[in-house]
């Protein structure tokens, strides 16, 4: 339903002011390709300033790309991107243009320009706001509101008017869980009665996790890997994943764990160990008993995350959110 | 019997980005025809003095009565103080109208709210008449207040005030054009806020100020600002009996204005919102 082949956007090198040195050029999509069916949760996973947000802003006709195309549900976006928007529902990250505007009028106004009539987009308005249990809130300002409500309210205005793909640009910062499970139970329901598909920009391996069918996951503009969770997971083996915490540090006079320190990622007192389940039993036994138990504050053993499936790949080691 | 459906021929008829023009693809959406857009963008617009009520409406009328009670002491009647009252009271307009509507489309731009409406099918028009038309009447309490303080304060005429129903909305659309256009031009919202600055210092210092006493070079410079033919208009109208083919000629400078800058201000938005 969406195809996108070797898209590419180049930032132009900044200009350097007295000082400093020109910043180069920046391939912010590098020639992307990518193929989201219909009906699914597709997510871009990545650090900041892995290209993800270029990659959407391309996709919603934001932004024109240099080079590549876009297809979607048989529309070219590259030569009409005004169409994205009678394609799209967009979530961006800022909601500048609604803050002064009351919840409910910032959802009607939103349908109102997606085309609805009046009393339809009052009727789907007063429905959304329900959903989302935003009612009670519908006559505050998005300013007046807090970072989880004001995000909570934008996606309701993101909804107002269906669109049969919704892109979502980091949609639950912010959230409590209760928002959080509100805006996944709202995606679901138009999954199951409209068949929407769901673009998801996502910084979170946890949310990555449990609500995406594929993701595709975004490092220096490039598309590094594209599967499903699970089978991402499986890129990394049965690999498991040790994490000590030392009390104050390393007792490396116990050979067993002057051994591990080669395969540690150390961050202060914390340890994080990649290994096969056999030497991770090994490293457990080891550090749990004897001598090396005392120095020993915290332990950990989790089987692979989306976060190792990153790291593996040869991400860079930051910018994921594991919560 | 006709190969052609019937939404293929009416297809022809309808506007270009109508819901029946065939398209290979899926269905497109329909998107809102220039007139509802535009009232549902100037009654959200409208509604945010519910939220920024001091400086949408109050400030610019402070600042106007104010000069005025300055003003008071070094001028005393006669056309001086018809310049005086006029000057304040279109200078209302132009402090909302350009100063805050360059300002609010200058953090609009810088802080990603463009991509809201870029990503919605409204016509680039109904975004910038909208706004433009919501901020010329965020002027008008203020205007009216102003007005019938100096004529009070300065013992000018009120006989002819209702000419106000024609100044606001046609200097008010000229400079919010102007001002929508340096907000959606200026590379920075600091140039953005520093050109609507700039503009209402104008409108202050060349509009309050008796015509007769300036200079040449100012007085040119007068007559290149929009917001002048607003004050002239205002100011003919304490005539006893006012010389109306002059005013009605002052306003159609305001109305020519407004639509050039209106025009400007919307191809200016289709320019920002699509990088």
């Amino acid at each position: 339903m969406c195809t996108v082949r070797g898209l590419v956007k180049t930032y132009p090198a900044a200009r350097g002011r007295r000082g400093t040195p020109a910043a180069p050029p920046v391939r912010a999509t590098d020639g992307i390709d990518l193929e989201v069916r219909r009906g699914e949760i597709f997510g871009l996973l990545g650090p900041n300033g892995a290209g993800k947000t270029t990659l959407v802003r391309q996709l919603t006709g934001l932004l024109r790309p240099d080079a590549g195309s876009v297809q979607l549900l048989g529309h070219d976006l590259v030569r009409h991107p005004e169409r994205a928007a009678r394609l799209v529902g967009y979530l961006g990250q800022q909601s500048t243009a609604l803050d002064e505007l009351t919840v409910a009028l910032a959802a009607e106004t939103t349908g109102r320009l997606r085309g609805l009539p009046l009393a339809a987009a009052r009727a789907e308005r007063d429905a959304v706001l329900d959903e989302l249990g935003l009612a009670p809130l519908a006559d505050r300002p998005l300013k007046k509101l807090s970072g989880g409500q004001r995000r909570l309210a934008c996606f309701a205005a993101a909804l107002v008017g269906e669109r049969p793909l919704l892109v979502l640009d980091e949609p639950t910062t912010g959230m409590d869980p209760v928002a959080r499970r509100a805006v996944w139970a709202a995606v679901d329901r138009r999954r199951a009665e409209h068949g929407t598909t769901v673009l998801l920009v996502t910084h979170n391996v946890i949310e990555a996790e449990t609500v995406l069918d594929r993701v595709a996951v975004l490092e220096r503009g490039r598309i590094i890997a594209c599967d499903t969770p699970a089978g991402l997971k499986r890129l990394v083996g049965d690999e498991v994943r040790v994490d000590l915490v030392w009390r104050d540090g390393p007792p490396l006079d116990v050979p067993e764990v002057a051994a591990l320190r080669a395969a540690a990622h150390e961050t202060g007192r914390r340890w994080s160990l990649r290994l096969d389940p056999e030497r991770a039993r090994a490293a457990v036994a080891a550090v749990t008993g004897g001598p090396a138990f005392a120095a020993l504050d915290d332990f950990t053993l989790t089987t692979p995350s989306l976060e190792d499936v990153y790291l593996a790949l040869g991400g860079a080691d930051r910018g994921l959110v594991k919560g | 019997m006709s190969a052609v459906s019937a939404e293929a021929v009416s297809g022809g008829q309808t506007r270009a980005p109508g819901p029946a023009r065939p398209v290979e693809g899926a269905p497109l959406a329909p998107a809102p025809r220039l007139l509802p857009a535009l009232a549902a963008v100037y009654r959200a617009q409208l509604s945010r003095a519910r939220v920024a009520r001091i400086p949408l409406l109050f400030v610019a009328t402070f600042q106007s009565v104010g000069i005025m009670v300055l003003m008071r002491g070094v001028v005393d009647g006669g056309e001086a103080a018809r310049a005086v009252v006029a000057g304040s009271s279109v200078l209302v307009v132009a402090f909302v109208a350009l100063n805050l509507l360059a300002q609010y489309f200058g953090q609009l731009r810088a802080g990603g709210g463009l991509d809201h409406y870029a990503t919605l099918p409204v016509p680039p028009a109904a975004v910038v008449l909208g706004a433009a038309g919501a901020y010329a009447s965020f002027t008008v309490p203020g205007t009216a207040v102003t007005a019938v303080t100096g004529s009070v304060l300065f013992g000018l005429p009120m006989a002819h005030l209702w000419v106000l129903a024609a100044v606001v909305p046609l200097a008010g659309a000229a400079l919010a054009g102007l001002g929508a256009a340096i907000g959606l031009l200026a590379p920075r919202q600091e140039l953005a806020t520093l050109g609507g600055q700039l503009g209402m210092s104008a409108a202050l210092l060349l509009g309050v100020l008796p015509a007769g006493h300036l200079p040449q070079p100012v007085a040119w410079a007068r007559d290149l600002l929009p917001s002048t033919y607003g004050v002239e208009a205002l100011a003919h109208s304490y005539d006893a009996h006012p010389d109306w083919l002059r005013v009605v000629a002052d306003l159609g400078v305001c109305a020519a204005v407004g639509v050039v800058s209106l025009a400007v201000a919307t191809w200016a938005y289709r320019r920002a919102a699509v990088r």
